[in-house]
């Protein structure tokens, strides 16, 4: 579904990305793991069109999406949750999710999305005329989620879900990414720097350092690697 | 009493023409950050197309009204090209180099409008048509309310109002709003920035243009330079209702013009301009962030 081929990317002169490979098949789980500043946030933001490759190809379905506009990556299916979450502050939750569904014409089925993020997420219907702002981290976490999902993606990428949030959260947040992967069929492209939580939830995964993929095999596997063991799950 | 009534109607005149010269202002801070200072100029420029086409019209022989109508319109539209195209060419290119090289280039695009319409046209002042028709209803009134008056503050009104709504409820004012508040955040929902941004400047110049419309068939003259002084007022009025903020341009528009003409009316009528800059001194000591300004977040 989504193929990154000796993807190279730059920020001024410094070299976020070195020939990265990654594979993502439809209705996958797969999740990019790695240290502060390895480069995953990068990768994500390459495959969304607000990076540049400097030399490689993304393609998302047989179509190369280097030169292709941001909005019209987001037309063509994948949906982006960025680090941070970045809800808009001074708009309401509702107009949020409103602006999650920007793109699509078919009002019918965007009411009924908005009823199954409500499903998936109650709290935010009880705050749906609030100021995103006002929302706690795991509220505003949700409410990013949801707000990817109005767009109906088929592939939905995510970064970095469980920052800053209380473990219960993070919990709650990574079954819904499950059910949301079982129920829809969408795939999901995760990074995350909880590599434990991360590597129970996706299918496969690859491990990256300095902006290089190290590693790359099933989830069960990479839980039993040493070397994985003893950088990122801290055992 | 009618003295007071009097000062508050021509401070509302004026509020009025600000408000709709300051929505441009702060409409295109609130996304790019920079102070458009060419924005006079496209008012400006509004003004001395109506006179062009007024004077067409008047030798065609249409009425008052149409005249008006149509001038107003086409003015608008022509200026929201000029708005459009001023973006495009001198805005774009820098946006993403510093906020300097922008602000120098907004300094830039408004000495050349002004010097390209000294030379095109006249350096001169020239008579502006009065546009605005005698409306019998206002003479009832005990105090002065002049036709021109009435319509200035019935259209700023409407406009107002008009663009509150698209801007609260509309898809376009939404991704406005987005846009306003994370640009590339807008992008990753499928939002075209390019697109918002190059709208803001149509909406913004139009708006400009009937302000110049309004007012010079209302003071009865024009030159190439009467966008500067309006400019720097209606940009102090956006800064004093706290610049990015709309409502906060309307406010800040009243407030200038009730100062101006109040302080103008009761204490004298020479130190007008000076009154609208000490507002300006104040507000920066005492509220930097503006009446209705959100108070810059900082990111951490």
């Amino acid at each position: 579904m989504l193929e990154l081929s000796a993807v190279n990317a730059f920020y001024g002169r410094i070299q976020a990305l070195k020939d990265v490979s990654i594979r993502v098949s439809a209705g996958e789980i797969i999740t990019l793991i790695g240290a502060n500043g390895a480069g995953k946030t990068t990768t994500l933001m390459s495959v969304s069109g607000i990076v540049r490759p400097a030399s490689g190809a993304i393609m998302f379905e047989d179509r190369n999406l280097n030169e292709v506009e941001p909005d019209q990556i987001v037309a063509a299916g994948i949906s982006h949750v960025p680090e941070g979450r970045r809800i808009f502050p001074y708009l309401t939750v509702q107009e949020n999710l409103d602006l999650g569904a920007y793109l699509r014409r078919d009002r019918a089925a965007v009411r009924t999305d908005l009823d199954y993020v409500f499903e998936l997420f109650p709290i935010l219907s009880q705050r749906r005329h609030q100021p995103g702002g006002t929302l706690s981290g795991g509220e505003q976490q949700m409410l990013a989620i949801s707000r990817a999902l109005m767009a109906r993606p088929r592939l939905l990428l995510l970064d970095e879900p469980s920052l800053g949030l209380a473990p219960l959260i993070v919990q709650q947040i990574f079954e819904i990414l499950g059910q949301i992967n079982r129920e829809n069929g969408t795939t999901i492209f995760l990074v995350e720097q909880n590599a434990y939580m991360a590597l129970r939830v996706a299918h496969r995964g690859y491990v990256m350092e300095n902006g290089s993929i190290v590693l790359t095999d099933d989830s069960t596997v990479l839980l039993e690697n040493e070397q994985v063991k003893s950088a990122y799950l801290g055992v | 009493m009618n003295y007071f009534l009097g000062l508050f109607v021509s401070g509302l005149t004026r509020g009025s023409i600000y408000a709709l010269l300051a929505l441009g202002y702060t409409m295109v801070y609130g996304i790019i950050e920079l102070i458009n200072f060419a924005h006079g100029e496209i008012y400006m420029i509004g003004a001395f197309t109506a006179l062009i086409l007024a004077s067409v019209l008047s030798i065609a022989g249409l009425d008052a009204i149409s005249i008006l109508v149509i001038a107003s319109l086409v003015a608008m539209i022509y200026s929201a090209a000029y708005g459009f195209t001023m973006e495009k060419i001198a805005y774009k290119p820098v946006r993403n180099s510093q906020r300097l090289s922008a602000l120098i280039s907004a300094i830039g695009m408004s000495l050349f409008l002004q010097n390209y319409v000294r030379l095109a046209q006249t350096s001169n002042f020239l008579p502006f048509p009065t546009l605005i028709p005698r409306l019998g209803f206002l003479q009832q009134l005990t105090f002065q309310v002049t036709s021109a008056q009435f319509v200035i503050f019935v259209t700023t009104t409407v406009v107002m109002i008009l663009l509150t709504l698209l801007i609260k409820f509309s898809r376009v004012g939404k991704s406005m709003r987005a846009a306003s508040q994370d640009k590339t955040m807008a992008m990753l929902l499928g939002v075209n920035v390019n697109r918002v941004i190059a709208l803001t400047f149509v909406i913004g110049s139009a708006t400009a243009a009937l302000g110049g419309v309004l007012i010079s068939s209302f003071t009865g003259q024009i030159n190439f330079y009467i966008g500067f002084m309006a400019g720097i007022k209606a940009f102090v009025a956006a800064v004093l209702g706290g610049i990015g903020s709309i409502p906060g341009a309307v406010l800040g528009s009243f407030v200038l013009g009730w100062t101006e003409s109040f302080g103008a009316g009761y204490i004298s009528s020479d130190y007008e301009d000076v009154f609208a800059f000490a507002i300006l001194v104040l507000i920066l000591i005492f509220k930097p962030s503006g009446l209705l300004g959100r108070p810059e977040n900082k990111k951490v």
